[in-house]
C-alpha cells in the first residue's frame, strides 16, 4: 500500500495540523518509506493469533463511587491562554 | 393509507445517577458554578490516567438488564476520536466493539397494539462538557463540570415504524430506567437524551431506504414532531421522484424545521482503538447475581400484578405504572389497607390531576398514602360522604393533616341520626309546601330540590340516602 | 571527587554523622550543574529554589528524627515528561512551553517521600519521541563523552546529567528503549521496569501501552534504591499492577552461580557494530567465568519488532496528542476561528518528528486501514511477547547490547527517520513484550560507552539487578567521562 500526496494532506486535516506544500512533499515520501517497511509484517501469518493491546492478564480495576473534592476554579483555569466568566474560552466555532 | 414504510431506529443517551464521574472522583452534582467540578484528570492534563468507577459498571448492567439484554462476560473501553473544545482529551471514552449489554427488548403499546422493539447493544461512555456561546458571536465558552459525569448509550432496532411508535419507546424506556434507579432520565435537564434515524422505504420493499440522522431532540413533543416533520420531507421527496440525502439533520424547534449538520462525506472518521489506560471488565456469574437480585419489580410486571390482584383495568394500571413514584404511592396506599380500586380512582382522577394542574411532582405534595388510606376508610365507613371527601382531600394535599383530624376540626362528620334528620325535614317541608303539590303532581324534580334544602341546612352533612328515604315517608 | 559521585552508604554514613547536609548536596549539584551544563545542556530548567528549600526543610526533618527516607539528601534529576506541581514541564515541546502542571506524577511523589530533592528538568527529545535528543524543541544535550556526539534519547538529558556528575540520579521514560539507549550511549546505568510496575500517573503519555518510568543511575545499586522507592501499585494507574515490591537491595548478592543465561542470535547479528559486538561477547564470556550457563536462543520475531513499534506507538500517540489544542493549556496560536486555532497551535506548536509520528498513527487507526496496520501490529506484538516466554521456560535472563553501535554524530541521522528508528532494534521488543530490562556499561568501544542489555521474566527485577550487579563488581568501573576536558 502507498499514501498519496492526497491522503496525507487528508490525514493531516485529521489530526488538525497544516502542512506546507513542502511538508505534504516531505512527509508523502518518508510515510511511504515507513510503511514500505512495515509491509515486512505482511510475511507473518496472522490469522490465527489473538491481538495484544495489553501486556497485562488484568481485569476489574474499579474505584469506589466517593467524591473527593475538586480543584478551585483558579487551578482549573490556571494555564487556560484565554478565560472569561470561569470559563475557558475559545474562538468560534465554525462547523456550519 | 400511505405507499411508504417508515423506519426509524432511537440512540438514547441516558446520565447515570452516580455521586462520582465515570473516571474521577469529582462530582456528578448538577447545577454548580462553571469549572468547579473538575480536576486534571476530567480537564484532560498532560500524564492524567482514568479509573472506573465501579458503581458506574453496576448501573450499566443494571440498566441492561432490565432492558432484557444479554450481559458480556468480557467488556473494554475504546477511545473514539474526534477534535471539539467540549472534549478535553480530543477523544471520548467508550465502547466500540464489546458493550456491556446487546441484543435486548422492550414492549410498547401503541392504539392498543402491542409490539416488542429490538435493543441492538447498551453501552458506556463519558459526557463531554458544555459550550455556551458568546452572544455577539466573537467565541465561546467551555463549562467542564459535565465531562466524564458517566452515560449510557442506548440503541435500538430499526423497528419502530411511526413517531407515535418512537414516542412510546421512548416514553417506556425512560419508565423502565427510572423503575431501575440508575437515573433521574429528566430531558429538560439533558440527563435523557435522543437522536433519531429515519428513512421511507415502499410498501412491501425488503431492503431500507437512505436515512437520516436527526439530532437536538430535547422533549419527547419533539421526537414526535421532528420525526413527523422528516416523515413527510422525505415522502415528498419521494414522491417527486427525488433522493433522500443521508445526512445529520438537526432540529429547529422554534421554526418546526431541520437543518443540515453535515452530510455523509463530512461524517467523522472516528479511529476507535482499544483504550490502553483501561483494563478489560470480567463480568462473572456472580456479578450478575448480585445486580440481578436488586432490580426492583419493573411496569410491566406491575401492571401485570395490578390486573390480577386487584383487578383493576388495563388502562388504569398503565396510568398508575407509567410513573414508578405513583406506582409506589399507590402501593403504599394500598399497604395502609385502603380498598385498591378506591385507592386507584382516587389517585388517578383527583391526585394526578391536582398533579398536572399545579404542575407539581408526586414526591413534593404533603398528603401521605396512609391519609389517603385513611380518607377511603372514612367513607367506607361513613363518617363521611364522597362529596364531603372532596373537601377533606383537598385539605390534605394543602396541609398534609391527617383526615380524622380535618373531619374533626371542620365538624364534617356525617349526620346519620333519623331523629336529627328528621327534625329538619319536617321545618323544609313545612317551609316548603308548594314542592309538596309539585312532587305529588308527578313533579319529580321537586324531591331532588327538597334534598338539596335539607342538605343546605346540614351544610352538606347529612346522609343523602337517609335524607331522601325520610322525606319520601313524611310526604305520604 | 565530587559528593555526587560517592556512593550512597557513605553519603547516608556522613548525613548520619552530620558531616554532611542535604544543603551540602544541593549546592554540590548546583555548582556541578553551573560548571558543567553550559556545555552539555541536559537541564531545561533549574530549580535552584525549590531545591534549596527542599533541602532545608530536609535538613530539619533529619535533625529531628532518626527515620531517613531511603533517597534521602540525594540531587535528583527529572525528565522533562514528568508532572511537577509549579514547576513547568515542557516535554521538550514548544507547545507546552508554558505549561505549569497542577498536580505532581506519583513517581515525583514517591521521589520526595524518599527524601530526593529534584534539581529541576531534564531535557529530552519532543514527548519522548526520538533517538538522540535532537528532537528537543529547546536545545540539544550533547554526550559527555564526546560533546560532538548525541547522549541518545530521548532520556538524553537523564543519562548525561547522570553522566556528567550533575545529579545523583534521574529519572527517565522508557517507550521503545529511551531509559536504556541513552544510559548505554552515556555509559550509566538505566533501567525499564516491568510494564505495570511503576505508576505512569504524571508522565505526559507518548504510548500508554509502552511507557514505563525508571531510573539512570551511575551503578546498578543506586538503580536497585530508586526502584524501590518509584516502585508499586497506584491507585491513580489503572494498569498498575497488583504485585508486590521485593527487596531489591538483597538480590544484589554478587553470585550468579548456575543461573541460565539467554544469549539471542538476533540481538548479535549483523546490525550490531564490531565494537558494540566486541564487548558484549566479552561481557557474556564474564558471566560465564562467574557461573552462569550461556545458551543460544531464539527470538524468531524481534526482525519484525521495529515495524510493529513504528505502527502500535504512532497510533497511540497520535489520540495521546490530541488534547494540545490551545483551549486548556498550553501555548494557543490565534486563529480566525476554532479549526484555524487548531490548526496554527497544533502545526507551530509540534516538531516534525511528532507531526511525523502523529500523521503516521492518524493513518494506521483511519477507516480502512486499522486492519492492515494497527491490528496487524497488535498480533505480531503477540508474536514478539510469546517469543519471549518460550524463552523464559529455559532461561532465567536474556542478554545482549543495548544499542547497536556507540553514541552516533550531531546531525548525523536526523533527516532519515528510518535509520533513526533502527537505533531501537534492540530494546524495542522488550517494551512490546512488558519485560524489565537494565542497560549496564560494559567497557569502551573507541573511546564511547557500550551498554549490555539485561532483560528478565515480568516483575522480576531482581534477577536483572542482580545479574548486572554482579557484572559491575567483576568488571572495572568506566572512568569518569572527559566532557571535553571539562572534568579529568
Amino acid at each position: 500500500m502507498t499514501i498519496s500526496k492526497e491522503q496525507v494532506q487528508k490525514v493531516a486535516a485529521l489530526a488538525r495540523l497544516k502542512l506546507t506544500e513542502q511538508e505534504a512533499d516531505q512527509y508523502t515520501v518518508q510515510l511511504n518509506n515507513i510503511l514500505q517497511f512495515a509491509e515486512k509484517l505482511n510475511e507473518l501469518e496472522t490469522e490465527q493469533v489473538e491481538p495484544t493491546s495489553h501486556v497485562l492478564p488484568m481485569a476489574n480495576v474499579l474505584r469506589e463511587d466517593e467524591v473527593v473534592p475538586s480543584l478551585p476554579r483558579e487551578k482549573a483555569l490556571a494555564n487556560a491562554p484565554d478565560q472569561q466568566d470561569g470559563m475557558f474560552r475559545v474562538p468560534a466555532v465554525f462547523e456550519e | 393509507m400511505s405507499k411508504y414504510e417508515t423506519v426509524i431506529g432511537l440512540e438514547v443517551h441516558v446520565e447515570l445517577s452516580t455521586k462520582t464521574k465515570i473516571f474521577c472522583n469529582c462530582s456528578t452534582e448538577f447545577g454548580a458554578p462553571p469549572n468547579t467540578h473538575t480536576c486534571p484528570v476530567c480537564l484532560g492534563h498532560p500524564g492524567v490516567l482514568p479509573v472506573l468507577n465501579r458503581e458506574v459498571v453496576n448501573f450499566a448492567i443494571k440498566a441492561a438488564m432490565a432492558l432484557n439484554c444479554e450481559i458480556a462476560e468480557y467488556s473494554k473501553f475504546d477511545r473514539k476520536n474526534y477534535f471539539y473544545p467540549d472534549l478535553p482529551k480530543a477523544y471520548q471514552i467508550s465502547q466500540y466493539d464489546q458493550p456491556i449489554g446487546k441484543n435486548g427488548w422492550i414492549e410498547i403499546e401503541v392504539n392498543g397494539e402491542k409490539k416488542r422493539i429490538g435493543i441492538t447493544r447498551l453501552h458506556l461512555e463519558e459526557d463531554a462538557g458544555k459550550l455556551n456561546h458568546i452572544e455577539n458571536g466573537e467565541g465561546s465558552l467551555v463549562d467542564f463540570n459535565r465531562v466524564g459525569v458517566p452515560l449510557i448509550e442506548i440503541v435500538s432496532e430499526p423497528d419502530l415504524r411511526s413517531p407515535a411508535e418512537a414516542r412510546a419507546y421512548l416514553e417506556k424506556l425512560k419508565t423502565i430506567i427510572q423503575y431501575t434507579g440508575v437515573s433521574d432520565v429528566k430531558m429538560e435537564e439533558g440527563s435523557l437524551r435522543c437522536d433519531a434515524n429515519i428513512s421511507l422505504r415502499p410498501v412491501g420493499q425488503t431492503e431500507f431506504g437512505t436515512k437520516t440522522e436527526m439530532k437536538n431532540l430535547n422533549s419527547f413533543r419533539n421526537v414526535e414532531r421532528a420525526l413527523e416533520y422528516e416523515q413527510k420531507r422525505q415522502a415528498e421527496l419521494l414522491d417527486r421522484g427525488e433522493q433522500v440525502v443521508q445526512q445529520t439533520l438537526r432540529w429547529l424547534e422554534n421554526e418546526n424545521r431541520t437543518k443540515t449538520m453535515r452530510s455523509k462525506e463530512e461524517a467523522h472518521d472516528y479511529r476507535y482503538f482499544p483504550e490502553p489506560d483501561l483494563v478489560r471488565l470480567h463480568i462473572d456469574e456472580a456479578w450478575k447475581e448480585e445486580i440481578r437480585r436488586s432490580i426492583p419489580e419493573l411496569p410491566d410486571a406491575r401492571k401485570a400484578r395490578y390486573m390480577r390482584e386487584f383487578g383493576l383495568s388495563d388502562y388504569d394500571a398503565a396510568i398508575l405504572t407509567g410513573s414508578k413514584a405513583v406506582a409506589d404511592y399507590f402501593d403504599m396506599t394500598v399497604m395502609e389497607k385502603a380498598d385498591p380500586k378506591t385507592a386507584s380512582n382516587w389517585i388517578i382522577t383527583e391526585l394526578l390531576g391536582y398533579l398536572n394542574a399545579e404542575g407539581k411532582e408526586i414526591g413534593e405534595i404533603k398528603m401521605k398514602p396512609v391519609h389517603l388510606a385513611g380518607m377511603i376508610k372514612l367513607i367506607q365507613n361513613g363518617t363521611i360522604s364522597s362529596k364531603i371527601a372532596k373537601k377533606v382531600f383537598k385539605e390534605m394535599l394543602q396541609t398534609g393533616k391527617d383526615p380524622e383530624q380535618i373531619v374533626k376540626e371542620k365538624g364534617l362528620t356525617q349526620i346519620s341520626d333519623e331523629g336529627q334528620i328528621k327534625e329538619i325535614v319536617v321545618k323544609v317541608l313545612s317551609n316548603n309546601p308548594q314542592s309538596i303539590e309539585d312532587f305529588k303532581n308527578g313533579k319529580d324534580r321537586a324531591l331532588g330540590f327538597l334534598v338539596g334544602q335539607v342538605m343546605k341546612e346540614t351544610r352538606g352533612k347529612a346522609n343523602p340516602q337517609l335524607v331522601n328515604k325520610l322525606i319520601l315517608e313524611e310526604i305520604k | 571527587m565530587s559528593l555526587l559521585r560517592e556512593s550512597l552508604k557513605e553519603i547516608h554514613k556522613r548525613l548520619a554523622s552530620r558531616e554532611l547536609s542535604a544543603r551540602d548536596l544541593a549546592e554540590e549539584s548546583l555548582r556541578q550543574i553551573e560548571q558543567k551544563d553550559k556545555e552539555v545542556g541536559a537541564f531545561l530548567l533549574v530549580d535552584q529554589e525549590g531545591a534549596m528549600e527542599r533541602a532545608a526543610k530536609l535538613d530539619e526533618q533529619l535533625a529531628a528524627e532518626d527515620q531517613r527516607g531511603i533517597l534521602a539528601a540525594l540531587p535528583a534529576g527529572i525528565k522533562d515528561n514528568l508532572c511537577t506541581e509549579g514547576v513547568t514541564t515542557t516535554c521538550g515541546s514548544r507547545l507546552l512551553a508554558n505549561y505549569v502542571p497542577i498536580y505532581n506524577a506519583t513517581v515525583v511523589d514517591k521521589l520526595n517521600e524518599a527524601g530526593a530533592i529534584a534539581m529541576g528538568k531534564l531535557n529530552m527529545d519532543e514527548f519522548a519521541m526520538g533517538s538522540s535528543t535532537e528532537n528537543s524543541a529547546f536545545k540539544l544535550t550533547r554526550n559527555p563523552w564526546d560533546l560532538e556526539r548525541v547522549p541518545g534519547g530521548s532520556s538524553g538529558g537523564s543519562a548525561a546529567a547522570v553522566a556528567a556528575g550533575e545529579v545523583y540520579f534521574a529519572l527517565g521514560s522508557d517507550t521503545g528503549g529511551s531509559i536504556r539507549q541513552p544510559a548505554a550511549f552515556c555509559g550509566v546505568v538505566g533501567l525499564k521496569p516491568t510494564y505495570g510496575r511503576v505508576s505512569r500517573y504524571g508522565l505526559v503519555a507518548f504510548a500508554s501501552s509502552l511507557d514505563q518510568i525508571g531510573p539512570l543511575t551511575k551503578n546498578v545499586e543506586d538503580a536497585a534504591y530508586v526502584l524501590q522507592a518509584i516502585s508499586g501499585l497506584d491507585v491513580k494507574d489503572s494498569t498498575s499492577a497488583d504485585v508486590e515490591v521485593p527487596d531489591y537491595l538483597s538480590a544484589l548478592t554478587g553470585e550468579i552461580k548456575g543461573l541460565s543465561v539467554g544469549v539471542p542470535k538476533e540481538m548479535m547479528g549483523e546490525g550490531v557494530s564490531a565494537g558494540v559486538r566486541a564487548r558484549v561477547e566479552e561481557a557474556i564470556q564474564k558471566l560465564e567465568q562467574m557461573g552462569a550457563t550461556i545458551k543460544e536462543v531464539s527470538l524468531p520475531h524481534s526482525e519484525y519488532a521495529v515495524a510493529t513499534y513504528y505502527l502500535l506507538a504512532p497510533a497511540e500517540a497520535s489520540s495521546n496528542l490530541a488534547r494540545y489544542d490551545g483551549v486548556r493549556y498550553g501555548v494557543r496560536k490565534p486563529g480566525k476561528n476554532l479549526l484555524d486555532m487548531y490548526l496554527e497551535t497544533r502545526s507551530q506548536g509540534f516538531g516534525p518528528e511528532v507531526k511525523r509520528r502523529i500523521m503516521l498513527g492518524t493513518y494506521a487507526l483511519s477507516s480502512g486501514y486499522y486492519d492492515a496496520y494497527y491490528l496487524k501490529a497488535q498480533k505480531v506484538r503477540t508474536l514478539i511477547r510469546q517469543d519471549f516466554e518460550r524463552i523464559f521456560e529455559e532461561v532465567d535472563v536474556i542478554v545482549g547490547p543495548t544499542a547497536p553501535t556507540t553514541a552516533f554524530k550531531i546531525g548525523e541521522k536526523v533527516d532519515d527517520p528510518l535509520t533513526m528508528y533502527m537505533n531501537d532494534i534492540l530494546t524495542i521488543p522488550v517494551n512490546l513484550a512488558g519485560l524489565p530490562a537494565i542497560s549496564v556499561p560494559c567497557g569502551l568501544a573507541d573511546g564511547l560507552p557500550v551498554g549490555l542489555q539485561v532483560i528478565g521474566k515480568a516483575f522480576d527485577e531482581s534477577t536483572i539487578l542482580r545479574v548486572a550487579h554482579a557484572y559491575e563488581q567483576a568488571t572495572e568501573r568506566l572512568p569518569v567521562p572527559p566532557l571535553g576536558g571539562i572534568e579529568a
